[in-house]
């Protein structure tokens, strides 16, 4: 759908790694042309109009953002660089500060890299013990298998709400209560499902959320820390300087603003900001149900031509996200992807950043298909077309 | 060597490796090397005895390029000195580096002439020899201790 928007399509390729990043409407990129070329200038600093425009702006987008994902309160809505570093304020600048040695938190082994890594530093930092809870023969986390892993000294459980190799989306409002009911608190990484699904972070009951705006047609380098009130009240800025303090003096008197500001130091992504408004707005006027709808119907209709094609490994049939992945048996991934862009056809190969699914479905690497909004069942027709051929592979790529 | 049997050996490589997986590991020296991509994982098992690489094997999994690569090195290199492995490695980096270089020395290896024109392969075929000097340096360490 709206393919006329999208610039990139007119390239000549069929892009079918919506889950790394996607591409952007007509509508982002002039939102940030805009910025570049009409009203220029920092927010937060001046007294002239156009600085006052873009204060409208830069705060009208926590509005949106804050509906968007049905938070109570604009002020619960910080912009970071991406859902790597909204992660890594959540451990290192809340998370350190809560926790106490022995305190366990639960993630999974299939959890991307940057909802792995900041949690096992802080293992080593301050003594905290971080453990997997297993997934089920599919692959997924069941709300049985989280029970049986909280124990009194769980604290926080941290997951994707989809994860970015299997596509499961994970049940997470009844892992809230659970995790609540044990006094503990419940991180989010949506960078797989904001983008694709309706995210209500209060009918959720969700603590803390992180996403990134270049995964749904923002552009990169901007995207979002949610926290509840009372969370980001306590969180310890990772970043001092211009921007989030009120008062400094000579005799070392500091005096930090209110929330958001005091998380966001430095002059910040002004047009990273205005794009994800427009990017909010472009998937709000289509409706976030119907593009889910689209890529469900999408995946169903790539599953069932991948079936007829005998040498094709799938290895996430259950998945209820637009993700699919596979390889064609006794080829590596990599050779895979590079037949595939031979078509111009953009698939992922490896181990998307997930180094630990590899002990769960016991394969290190995989294609991965992930679809957005503008995918269309002729380019899948045309993937079909050339896997069928896939004897050819290695006169096309050696 | 005419492209179709350049490709007939690599495919042939791909699909049957030589020495790839071992048995008993004892006395073998192990070395792993990721390429940048962080994809390609190969382990390399060199066996080295009075200076000689005796026997050596490999596991993991690659792409096609590295993974024929690595099965035509081990083929090349067992019973070779170390001062020969070396030798090889050489003439086989400057075949890979467009230089000149001695195409009666490298045999197979030969079906990598014309990598250079695929500069992001330039690393797939180059992984197997960086992995065994990997392994004849921790073998130079063993000795000195
Ligand atoms: C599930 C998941 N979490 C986190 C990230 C990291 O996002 P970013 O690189 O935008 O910070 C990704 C992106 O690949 C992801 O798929």
């Amino acid at each position: 759908m709206n393919r006329e928007d999208f610039p990139m399509l007119n390239e000549d390729y069929i892009y079918f790694d919506n889950g790394a990043t996607t591409f952007k409407p007509n509508q982002v990129i002039q939102s940030v042309v805009d910025y570049y070329t009409k009203y220029t200038a920092n927010s937060h600093r001046g007294d002239y109009d156009l600085s006052q425009k873009v204060d409208y702006l830069y705060e009208s987008t926590r509005d949106v953002v804050k509906n968007f994902i049905k938070a109570n309160n604009s002020k619960e809505i910080i912009f970071t660089s991406g859902t790597t570093m909204s992660l890594n304020m959540i451990v290192f600048g809340f998370m350190k500060y809560f926790l106490k040695p022995g305190d366990e938190v639960l993630i999974t082994k299939a959890e991307h890299a940057s909802n792995v890594l900041p949690w096992l530093e802080l293992e080593k930092e301050i003594g905290i013990v971080v453990k997997y809870i297993p997934l089920d023969d599919n692959h997924k986390v069941t709300v049985e298998n989280v029970k049986n892993s909280i124990t009194k000294n769980t604290k926080v459980i941290s997951l994707a709400y989809v994860t970015n190799v299997i596509g499961d989306v994970r049940p997470i409002k009844e892992i809230a209560s659970l995790i609540h009911a044990n006094n503990g608190l419940i991180v989010v990484d949506g960078a797989q499902s904001v983008p694709h699904i309706k995210t209500d972070v209060t009918y959720d009951d969700i603590d803390f959320l992180a996403f990134s705006g270049h995964k749904m047609l923002a552009p990169t380098g901007i995207g979002v820390l949610y926290a509840k009130e009372k969370y980001l009240e306590l969180m310890k800025p990772i970043s001092y300087g211009g921007g989030m303090n009120s008062r400094f003096e000579s005799n070392k008197e500091v005096e930090y603003k209110e929330l958001p500001l005091r998380l966001e130091a430095g002059t910040q992504n002004i047009a990273g900001v205005l794009g994800l408004q427009a990017a909010i707005k472009y998937i709000e006027e289509i409706g976030i149900d119907k593009i889910h709808e689209h890529e469900i119907e999408l995946k169903n209709y790539l599953l069932t031509k991948l079936k007829e094609i005998d040498n094709i490994e799938i290895y996430n049939q259950e998945s209820d996200s637009g993700i699919i992945v596979f390889n064609i048996k006794n080829i590596f991934s990599e050779d895979t992807s590079r037949y595939l862009n031979h078509y111009h056809i953009c698939v992922r190969a490896g181990n998307h950043c997930t180094k630990m699914v590899k002990d769960e479905i016991g394969i290190k690497n995989t294609c991965r298909i992930s679809f957005y909004l503008y995918n269309t069942k002729e380019e899948i027709d045309k993937l079909i077309e050339v896997l069928k051929d896939n004897k050819k592979i290695y006169e096309v790529i050696l | 060597m005419d492209a179709n049997l350049k490709r007939e050996i690599i495919v042939d490589n791909v699909e049957n490796p030589f020495h790839r997986g071992i048995k008993d590991k004892e006395n073998f020296i192990k070395a792993n090397t990721h390429n940048e991509s962080c994809i390609d994982n190969i382990d390399l098992y060199v066996k080295i005895q009075d200076n000689k690489i005796i026997d050596a094997y490999f596991e993991g999994e690659a792409c096609a390029i590295t993974t024929s690569a690595t099965s035509i090195m081990l083929k090349k290199i067992i019973g070779l000195t170390k001062e020969e492995a070396r030798s090889l490695m050489k003439e086989y980096y400057q075949m890979i580096e467009e230089e000149t270089y001695n195409s009666d020395k490298l045999g197979e290896l030969n079906v990598y002439s014309d990598i250079a024109k695929q500069p992001s392969r330039k690393k797939c075929a180059t992984l197997p020899f960086q992995t065994l000097e990997k392994t004849l340096k921790i073998s130079e360490i063993e000795i000195d201790d």
